[in-house]
């Protein structure tokens, strides 16, 4: 989120996922396998292109989508940045760009426009592997259709150059002038249910909720008074982070709430490491997940049925979660969350979720004016700054929260490895439909259709190594290595493995790249070299 | 907008124009009854059910799927439409599995519900009826064509919703019946088994697997809540009996999803119930998780904390907070890590 | 705009030089050609060679006559054209000797002559005064067996292309004006006034419009429009071009049904040949209009000619009817105002505009114009296909044109409309044949097939065969098509078998009604008609078979009853030496019994008996 912060001064999702339906005219995707990842959203880009919305999408793989879309670019990874360059260099030299907004609503166009003009469609074709011919088209496309939105995942962000990518994107739909009205923006999709929603709340090392960052003194010292205690002044640790100074003995203890970095977090060798050298872990799970292994204390989690509270989708809409059932193991994670603080000697005296829910509106200016009543039917999109506000579906209508959007002149950065003579191949790694980050296998029905691991190969490679759909082959980085079946189907190019990262009996992460995004810390999850061999 | 009076049972009514027959007399209160029409989806004026009398047609109209027109003269129950309706309906159960007692859709069906309505008991039509075996080679989505009454709704929610387009329309006349590509099975289709299918189907032809025996509709407490699988934020129904889950049921007035789920949302719930999941708190102690009680836990966790913080500083301290977790516990844990152990060392695992 | 003058006066020319040759004309309609009409030809050709004759040889579609095919004409230059019937290989060497060489007819094998400006022969008759053709009009059919279909020089040189050209010229109003004042209605069987529905479509607000042609012809029985297609293909494609042309579209499909591979071969020819003159494609004659012609073979689905479901099946989706409204009109081929007519209609419309409305309107009834083409069918003397003026009889078809009931047996019924249609009983021949009287029996004009019976007719097995072919072909969407053609067939074939209640009749009525009052698409809601005019007209037949358990045309196995009539038997024994059961006995000379326990009405019987002395009433 740190690209849009900057850029637009809020990270989310500008726009909502209603207006795929009734207002887009255009929805390029870039680097979001939508119908997998976000089954309901892709419903909704299928019947909008089947209604006439033109539809492009950019993905080294032929990912369903591309069945209804108008174009298809076949991106090489890695290469978003002159890709996006490339668009905004034929969009500014065909003079398409939307001068007035650039005027009246930007800043630093000259930068920009510097930068982007190095990438002439010859440069950008040879780096990306799309025709010139398509850049010409789409970049004409999207800039002269009135109302363009553009989509894009992980695809985008799980890159050493993660923000840049997002900066990028975030300059092409300025430029355009796609921003701030119904049916255009820049919409990141969030992935798991509640990310939008943890970030809002401040589960973040620098920032309390409602992004009020913590190095500001009157955000602090509100929460001071609020909270009666000294809070920290300086930002903490993001994760990689935590797990680097667990490495090197400077984090000693860690509590980790339903979360599982040994399947997912990339580079697990380097997780589990740390986390065997912490004094003290506590994990809060549902299930003896890989992680939990490593506790000295586990305690049970309870799961979304058991509890009330709510979740913030990625179109920034506060829903409410109803207690189904009582809780499985005898109380909620919020109580367990109190209980252990008043052991701690800091009680905490919420009666429910929803007073807990007030004590943050009442500390949050962007969330002040949603109550659980008020969420009661449709939920409300933030910013909701009173109670009299209806929400907000799009972001930055008039003016950029930040005031102008800013242009940022943004160079290509390669992926931190490529495939070499050793590791000739390239691992991307991704979702599917069946599966959800930890909890889906243990779903009978789920686990019982697709219980295991099928990479994805190109028939041009597995024609040369001997492998057919159903073999095991072993996948080496310099990280490690694991196996897994393999599926031969031309949904990925020659040269690609691509895996998902459900299966912990096929552990992608445990080989994915250790370069991460110096900004987010967020791992290159999509660009590693591997090797395959037969087993 | 532009209005359009019309009679309906001699009352005369002004709608905006576009609007059907059918939603027409909705708005005075009249139910006219309906099997493959579903608001959201295109008409397919297929089961004829709703037809009605509207003076100078040939025929009788479907009211599902007939605009409005000025003075349009309409009447929903007139004895033509009634003998229509009850003729319908005959045939219907004519070919159908008169299984009622033990049907998963009982006292969701909507044929026992016209039938019910019209006073149809048995059908004056005899014959040959349907004997297709039963599919239940998912462990989904369990397909009993010899109750389905071809309403079509599968097929259009499949293309329109999904997009999937796995279901179409096999064979002609009496053998006429919704299939995947050569009457194959749902496993052996492209099917993404979103079951949406199963959510618009108006009889006991297609039935989740998972509630299978797990109670009658009308037992089931319904709550409503919000999807825990991605970050699209659908709603829908917590399907609950005897402090169990026993299924989910789409809710058509969730405001991003309406109708639609995918496999997860649908079929995924079931992992809340898995018998693997923790019940009590665990102490590792020599390697091995031992069950301890609340207290026990809290007390060694708090202990071991204070102990770190005041040994190491609070920066030697790091909290995970989760993406699947509530924004309520979001809150509590970055205020625990932060008022109570005094680090900003808190993160969770999807910034970007 | 340029104009055909040139080219259609030199095509005037080469067919004038064509009729003034020697010159025999096989008829190779697909009638001909399943009566042996090109091995007539390939004879002809090779007798002509081996005689060394300069004589034009040719082929052209089918007259009309289907009962004496193969038809071959001959026509010496300068007299008149005679028309043989029943032409055989064998009879070739013959015929060419006697009228080409000898320049005498055969007399014996001619069936009419048309003498055109020559003096007639003596002794055969001229087609005008021919039963089969007195009662006859020859206006859409008037290539039909005279022209060669495959040649655009033929359809150029016979007025062809007069009526686009002439509309190109003409206010796009005033051609759908100039249609609606010849009322001509559609011949698809629904009988909608075509200028009506042009002008519904001129009218719908569109970037794109669609023509569309349906030539799904599938009622058994009636085989118009595959003879108009392959009799005059381009008169179809100039009445989708004027159509295309009035209401604003530039393209067209023709639905044609894949078993009619002669007329799809025979109309990409023609496409290809109107391409290559310049009458289809863009800017058509340099006057701005551009029009194409796409075909689309249909995969034989009765359902398909139903024009909802001949758009969707057009469209790639399955053949299923839509809703209407909305009509085609506004949101046809691909939700586009589309123009949808069948190949009569559309091949009326060259001559309407040549001739002008006024000049079509004066044929026919008050309500129903013009002509109509019927196929006649069944136990008639003459099958074939005729146009006749609309308000002609019924009794004038089958008895003066169709020369009557076969084997001078007992006229019955006459079912029109197919599937969609309904019996007529000989107390309505004398109804004149027009869209509202033939609705006000319980029967419809459709699209022009008709199917004698005779006494030998079982009225109940008729709605039995029509029902099993609706309820086969019914596409499943409709619960009342569905299901209920499904309990109809059902509760037929019980009464056939002898087990029908009285209580069936009250349920095949309230049947009829709900499914004619409630399905979904014409089809359906047609689709009882067999039933219920034959409940109306020959409700004993049905109560015979109930109450008596008799079939009393003896068609019905089940309800055969073998019985030896005492009077006639000899006491062969030739019977009961036949029967498989030994169901048969009797002394030697004496009139012998069949025990109906054992008897399984094989019908073996009958034939070994020299006496007529076993019936089955």
């Amino acid at each position: 989120m740190a690209g849009l912060a900057t850029t637009f001064g809020s990270g989310a999702m500008t726009n909502s996922i209603n207006e795929i339906t009734t207002d887009a005219e255009l929805m390029m995707l870039i680097g979001t396998n939508t119908t997998e990842a976000h089954p309901v959203i892709g419903y909704k880009m299928r019947q909008a292109a089947r209604r006439g919305a033109k539809l492009i999408v950019v993905d080294p793989r032929r990912i369903d989508l591309v069945d209804d879309a108008d174009y298809w670019l076949q991106i090489k990874p890695g290469t978003d940045i002159p890709f996006l360059n490339g668009l905004m260099h034929i969009i500014i030299e065909e003079d398409l760009y939307d001068k007035e907004f650039v005027e009246t609503r930007t800043e630093n166009f000259q930068a920009l426009a510097d930068t982007v003009k190095n990438y002439t469609p010859a440069y950008v074709s040879e780096l990306t592997g799309i025709s010139e011919e398509d850049l010409y088209a789409v970049a004409r496309l999207y800039a002269t259709t009135d109302r363009a939105m553009i989509f894009y995942t992980l695809g985008i962000t799980e890159h050493i150059c993660g923000t840049h990518n997002v900066m990028s994107i975030a300059n092409l739909a300025m430029l355009t002038g796609h921003m701030g009205r119904p049916g255009v923006g820049v919409n990141p999709i969030r992935g798991q249910n509640n990310v939008q929603g943890a970030c809002d709340m401040g589960a973040l090392p620098n920032v309390y909720s409602g992004y009020q960052r913590v190095i500001d003194e009157a955000a602090r010292k509100k929460f001071e008074q609020a909270w009666k205690v000294t809070l920290p002044d300086k930002n903490g640790l993001m994760i990689p982070e935590m797990f680097e100074k667990a490495n090197s003995g400077e984090v000693k203890a860690m509590y980790i709430l339903g979360e599982n970095p040994v399947l997912t977090d990339p580079n697990s060798n380097h997780i589990r490491s740390g986390l065997e050298k912490l004094e003290f872990l506590v994990v809060q799970e549902l299930f003896l997940t890989e992680t939990a292994e490593y506790a000295d204390v586990i305690l049970p989690g309870s799961s979304f049925a058991e509890k009330d509270g709510t979740f913030t989708n990625t179109e920034r809409r506060v829903q409410r979660v109803r207690k189904a059932i009582e809780p499985i193991p005898g109380r909620a994670d919020w109580q367990t969350i109190m209980a252990l603080s008043a052991k701690m000697g800091y009680p905490m005296e919420y009666n429910s979720p929803e007073e807990i829910w007030m004590e943050m509106a009442s500390l949050t200016p962007s969330m002040a004016g949603i109550t659980y009543e008020r969420l009661e039917e449709k939920g409300i999109q933030w910013p909701c700054p009173d109670s009299q506000h209806p929400g907000t579906p799009f972001l930055h209508a008039g003016t950029f929260i930040r005031g102008k959007g800013l242009f940022q002149a943004i160079e290509h950065i390669p992926p931190a490895e490529m495939p070499d003579e050793e590791y000739p191949f390239l691992l991307s790694t991704g979702r599917v439909l069946q599966h959800y980050n930890v909890t889906t296998p243990y779903s009978t029905g789920i686990q019982s259709m697709w219980p295991e691991e099928f990479s994805e190969f190109n028939p041009e490679d597995a024609a040369k190594l001997g492998v057919e759909t159903g073999d095991m082959v072993k996948v080496t980085s310099r990280r490690g290595e694991i196996t897994t079946r393999i599926k031969v189907t031309d949904r990925v190019p020659p040269g690609m493995l691509w895996m998902s990262f459900h299966y912990a009996a096929s552990p992608a992460n445990a080989i994915t790249s250790d370069g991460y995004d110096p900004i987010t810390k967020t791992g290159e999850y999509k660009v590693a070299a591997v090797k395959i061999e037969k087993i | 907008m532009e209005m359009v009076k019309l009679i309906i049972n001699g009352k005369e009514v002004e709608v905006p124009s576009g609007t059907t027959i059918l939603e027409a007399a909705e708005q005075m209160g009249i139910n006219i009854p309906r099997l493959c029409y579903m608001k959201g989806l295109s008409s397919a004026g297929a089961c004829r059910l709703c037809v009605v009398e509207v003076k100078g047609a040939r025929a009788l109209v479907a009211s599902c799927a007939t605009a409005v027109t000025p003075g349009m003269e309409v009447q929903t129950h007139s004895p033509d439409v009634m003998e229509a309706r009850r003729t319908i309906l005959e045939l219907l159960i004519a070919n159908h599995t008169p299984d009622c007692l033990t049907c998963e859709k009982m006292g969701e069906c909507k044929l026992a519900e016209y039938c019910y309505e019209y006073g149809v008991k048995e059908s004056s039509f005899k014959g040959e009826k349907h004997n297709y075996p039963i599919e239940t080679s998912n462990p989904f989505i369990v397909r009993d064509m010899n109750k389905c009454i071809l309403c079509g709704k599968c097929v259009r929610v499949c293309d329109e919703i999904t997009g999937q387009n796995v279901m179409g329309f096999a064979y002609r006349g009496f053998n006429c019946k919704p299939a995947p590509f050569y009457d194959d099975e749902l496993v052996e289709s492209n099917c993404v088994f979103c079951g949406q299918c199963v959510a618009v189907c108006p009889t006991g032809a297609l039935t989740e697997k998972q509630m299978q025996k797990k109670g009658r509709r009308w037992e089931l407490e319904r709550v409503k809540t919000t999807c825990p699988f991605c970050g699209t934020g659908c709603n829908f129904d917590l399907l609950v009996k005897d402090n169990q889950i026993v299924g989910v049921a789409s809710n058509p007035t969730s405001v991003v999803n309406g109708y639609a789920l995918c496999v997860k949302g649908r079929f995924g719930w079931d992992f809340v119930h898995n018998e693997k999941r923790i019940k009590t708190p665990l102490i590792k102690k020599d390697g091995q998780f031992v069950p301890a009680s609340w207290d026990e836990a809290l007390d060694l966790i708090a202990a071991r904390f204070k102990e770190i913080k005041e040994k190491y500083g609070p920066d030697s301290f790091a909290a995970l907070s989760s993406a699947r977790c509530t924004n309520e516990e979001n809150f509590l844990v970055q205020k625990f890590t932060r008022a109570v152990m005094g680090t900003n060392n808190v993160d969770h695992c999807a910034r970007t | 705009m340029k104009n055909l003058d040139q080219i259609r006066q030199k095509y005037v020319e080469q067919y004038r030089r064509k009729l003034g040759k020697d010159r025999i004309v096989v008829g190779l309609g697909t009638c001909g050609i399943a009566a042996g009409g090109n091995k007539v030809l390939q004879a002809i050709k090779e007798e002509v060679a081996s005689r060394g004759l300069d004589v034009e040889i040719d082929f052209t579609s089918c007259i009309g006559m289907c009962y004496c095919e193969p038809v071959v004409e001959i026509a010496l230059a300068g007299a008149p054209s005679v028309i043989y019937g029943n032409i055989i290989p064998d009879k070739v060497a013959k015929l060419i000797e006697s009228h080409i060489v000898n320049k005498t007819p055969v007399y014996e094998w001619a069936a009419i002559q048309i003498p055109g400006e020559a003096a007639p022969y003596e002794g055969i008759s001229v087609m005008e005064k021919f039963p089969y053709y007195e009662k006859q009009v020859r206006s859409v059919t008037s290539r039909l067996g005279r022209t060669n279909p495959e040649s655009i020089v033929d359809y150029i040189a016979t007025g062809g292309y007069e009526g686009i050209e002439k509309a190109l010229q003409t206010d796009k109003q005033a051609i759908i004006d100039e249609i609606k004042k010849s009322g001509l209605r559609g011949r698809g069987g629904g009988g909608f006034p075509t200028g009506t529905k042009w002008q519904f479509v001129y009218d719908a607000q569109d970037d794109k419009k669609y023509a569309v042609c349906n030539a799904d012809e599938g009622d058994p029985g009636a085989f118009m429009d595959r003879s108009v297609l392959e009799g005059d293909p381009h008169s179809v494609l100039e009445g989708m071009m004027i159509a295309g042309y009035a209401i604003g579209a530039d393209e067209g499909y023709i639905y044609c049904r894949a078993e009619y591979p002669l007329a799809i071969r025979r109309l990409n020819l023609a496409i290809a040949q109107a391409e290559e003159h310049g009458l289809l494609g863009d800017n058509i004659l340099d006057s701005g209009f551009s029009f194409r012609i796409k075909i689309k073979a249909g995969a034989g689905a009765f359902v398909c000619g139903e024009e909802t479901a001949l758009l969707n099946s057009i469209e790639g989706e399955r053949g299923m009817p839509r809703v209407r409204p909305p009509f085609p009109a506004n949101k046809g081929l691909w939700q586009k105002p589309t123009v949808l007519n069948n190949v009569e209609t559309y091949a009326n419309v060259p001559f309407i505009i040549r001739y002008g409305g006024d000049w079509y309107a004066k044929m026919g009834t008050e309500t129903s114009k013009g002509s109509k083409v019927f196929c006649l069918t069944g136990k008639v003397n003459n099958t074939g296909l005729m146009e006749v003026p609309m308000g002609i009889t019924l009794r004038d078809i089958i008895f003066s044109i169709g020369g009557g009931i076969q084997g001078g047996k007992e006229f019955k019924a006459v079912q029109s409309g197919g599937p969609s249609g309904g019996c007529i009983p000989a107390e309505h021949l004398d109804t004149p044949i027009d869209y509202d009287s033939l609705t006000a029996l319980g029967a419809i004009m459709g699209s022009g097939g008709l199917v004698v019976m005779d006494e030998t007719t079982c009225m109940v097995d008729v709605a039995k065969f029509f029902l099993n072919f609706t309820q086969n072909e019914s596409c499943g969407k409709c619960t009342p098509c569905r299901e209920g053609t499904k309990r109809m067939l059902e509760i037929l074939q019980r009464i056939c078998e002898g087990e029908g209640e009285l209580e069936d009749l009250d349920t095949l009525e309230r049947l009829c009604k709900v499914i004619k009052n409630s399905a979904l698409c014409g089809l359906g809601q047609t689709c009882p008609n067999p039933i219920a005019t034959t409940l109306k007209y020959f409700r004993s037949e049905y109560e015979a078979h109930i109450i008596d358990k008799r079939c009393p045309a003896g068609v019905c196995t089940a309800l055969k009853v073998y019985t030896i009539l005492e009077d006639k038997c000899t006491g062969c024994g030739a019977c009961a030496r036949n029967c498989p059961t030994g169901a048969i006995t009797g002394a030697k000379k004496e009139p012998h019994v069949i025990d109906t326990e054992k008897c399984i009405k094989c019908g073996t019987c009958i034939p070994k008996c020299k006496f007529d002395a076993i019936t089955t009433a």
